[in-house]
């Protein structure tokens, strides 16, 4: 059977079509790159998703500094992240990539931290 | 008065490359002017990811992309001034300098500079640019505004959501008020496609269930204090609304992503030509505008939709800016782009005809199939061939001076 993706790999969002056989894929078309098959069969079997929110900052110029995962999660778990994420402060200074919750759920990535923010003066 | 080489307006995407690539070069006695707190632009405020996979080569956070170039300005040392609003910029007729006006906590600032770069970025439709009807209650917001208020500040904005508007700031905004809590009950988009990218309606939009519904608009804002609902109808071809189709959804807020305006106040103070269809200014390929001296890139010049294209324009005014400081002079760009009824738009709009040069532009609405030709002369001189082309992407080709001539003008048509 056909099915139609848009791959969300990279901005350039190819419409994929692929032959599939319940979660086997026989061949990929419309492709620009081998992403687009690695996307398919994810899609499939997993569908893994990078989310980004905010954690509020202690003594920081800012009220938030912005994070997002380093790895990619489960779609049906994006959820159970964001409540980890919303339970979550850091003190400032914030440096961009500080890890501020290691193993989010035990998922294999970390939350981590995308903005500097200084110390309130 | 402070004489400087450039002056750099607006400290985001394309102001900071331009300035770090115009340090890289040598071109040293420069200074960015920045009306907000700090630098950075618009990119602060979006922490979704996706940006700098070209630029970069990897997948980062909007304040990560913009503190690459910050972290290379600190470490330079290029001077900058930011809460510092320009107000003016005007040229000496028999000089050509140009004079720099800018409001700061330490009064007005003045500055005399040989060349100037505009780079305020653009600014976001609002309610009354689409004129709709009905009660002026709270909990009508642009989504860039929704986004200011609630990644920077720590403020939601609402509970029950309703989106007017498929651009990707509106789609990125249904997603990110989701994962904080809200209800996103549907995006309505007037056209009959969508206008933002096709990832974005994906991973924002049927990710979450949140349905699109094509050729719909809202017709009339209800509430008295706060918004209590919206009436919503389907649109004909002529994008007018069908009576009988109404729907009324209750709703606390109203999201608009309906367009993005390049902010231009300047450019026309300073005596630069605007172009009706990009609003943005008439460039050449240096991306000079029509004042010697004043260049233009990035969304000011033609709305992106990724900043990697950006921060691409930005570097290559830069290299344009250096040249004309060195010799005092490009070539003289004096054939026109023209187009026809399926593009909307071209950057750059003259050209010389002698130097290698990329053209950026954007097809009318969705075509399959179709070939994009730039003609000079009855001759081909670059083509794209498209699979699928849609508004929502910016198509950028490549032209080599060894297929132009210096006498005739370029044509750009989509044959499909």
């Amino acid at each position: 059977m056909l099915k139609e993706f848009t791959c969300i790999m990279c901005p350039r969002g190819c419409e994929v079509t692929a032959e599939v056989e319940g979660k086997e894929v026989l061949s990929v078309e419309g492709n620009f790159c081998p992403k687009g098959r690695e996307y398919v069969l994810q899609e499939l079997t997993n569908p893994m998703r990078n989310i980004s929110s905010s954690v509020l900052v202690r003594g920081g110029e800012l009220p938030l500094a912005s994070v997002r995962l380093n790895g990619l999660i489960p779609k049906d778990r994006i959820f159970d992240v964001m409540a980890e994420i919303r339970k979550t402060a850091v003190d400032a200074p914030t440096a961009i990539g500080q890890v501020v919750i290691e193993n989010v759920l035990g998922l294999g990535c970390d939350v981590v931290v995308t903005k500097m923010v200084g110390r309130r003066e | 008065m402070r004489q400087l080489d450039t002056v750099i307006i607006g400290g985001g995407p394309a102001g900071l490359s331009a300035a770090v690539r115009l340090w890289e070069k040598g071109i040293r006695n420069l200074l960015i002017l920045e009306r907000e707190k700090q630098l950075g632009g618009i990119l602060r405020q979006c922490i979704h990811d996706g940006f700098g996979l070209t630029r970069f080569g990897e997948t980062l956070s909007g304040p990560e992309y913009a503190q690459r170039f910050i972290s290379q300005v600190e470490e330079f040392d290029i001077p900058y001034i930011t809460d510092t609003t320009v107000i003016d910029i005007s040229v000496e007729e028999d000089t050509g300098k140009k004079k720099v006006v800018a409001a700061s906590k330490d009064g007005l600032l003045e500055f005399e500079a040989k060349t100037v770069i505009l780079t305020m970025g653009c600014r976001e439709r609002t309610r009354g640019a689409i004129s709709i009807p009905g009660e002026r209650p709270a909990g009508v917001y642009t989504a860039g505004v929704a986004q200011a208020y609630i990644n920077l500040q720590n403020k939601m904005v609402g509970r029950e959501v309703v989106i007017l508007g498929s651009g990707d700031i509106g789609m990125i905004m249904a997603r990110r008020m989701t994962l904080e809590g809200a209800h996103v009950q549907a995006v309505f988009e007037v056209q009959p496609y969508a206008s933002g990218l096709p990832r974005n309606i994906l991973q924002c939009l049927d990710d979450y269930g949140i349905p699109l519904y094509l050729s719909h608009t809202v017709t009339e804002i209800r509430g008295r204090e706060r918004l209590e609902s919206v009436v919503v109808s389907q649109v004909d071809e002529r994008m007018q609304p069908i009576k009988g189709t109404e729907k009324e959804y209750p709703c606390d807020t109203l999201i608009l992503s309906v367009g993005l305006i390049p902010e231009n106040e300047l450019s026309l103070a300073a005596g630069v030509e605007l172009d009706p269809r990009s609003k943005g200014a008439v460039v050449d390929e240096h991306h000079q505008t029509s004042v010697p001296g004043v260049f233009a890139a990035g969304n000011v010049l033609q709305v992106h939709d990724l900043v990697d294209f950006v921060s691409m324009e930005a570097e290559e005014l830069a290299d344009s800016v250096a040249a004309y400081l060195r010799e005092d002079g490009l070539t003289p760009c004096g054939l026109s782009v023209m187009t026809d009824g399926n593009v909307t738009h071209t950057i750059p709009q003259r050209i010389s005809g002698t130097e290698d040069f990329k053209l950026s532009m954007r097809v009318r609405r969705p075509m399959k199939d179709c070939r994009i030709e730039l003609v000079q002369g009855g001759q081909v001189v670059a083509e794209r061939r498209m699979k699928k082309a849609i508004p929502a992407e910016m198509i950028q080709i490549p032209v080599k001076a060894a297929k132009l001539n210096e006498k005739e003008d370029l044509e750009v048509k989509v044959v499909c």
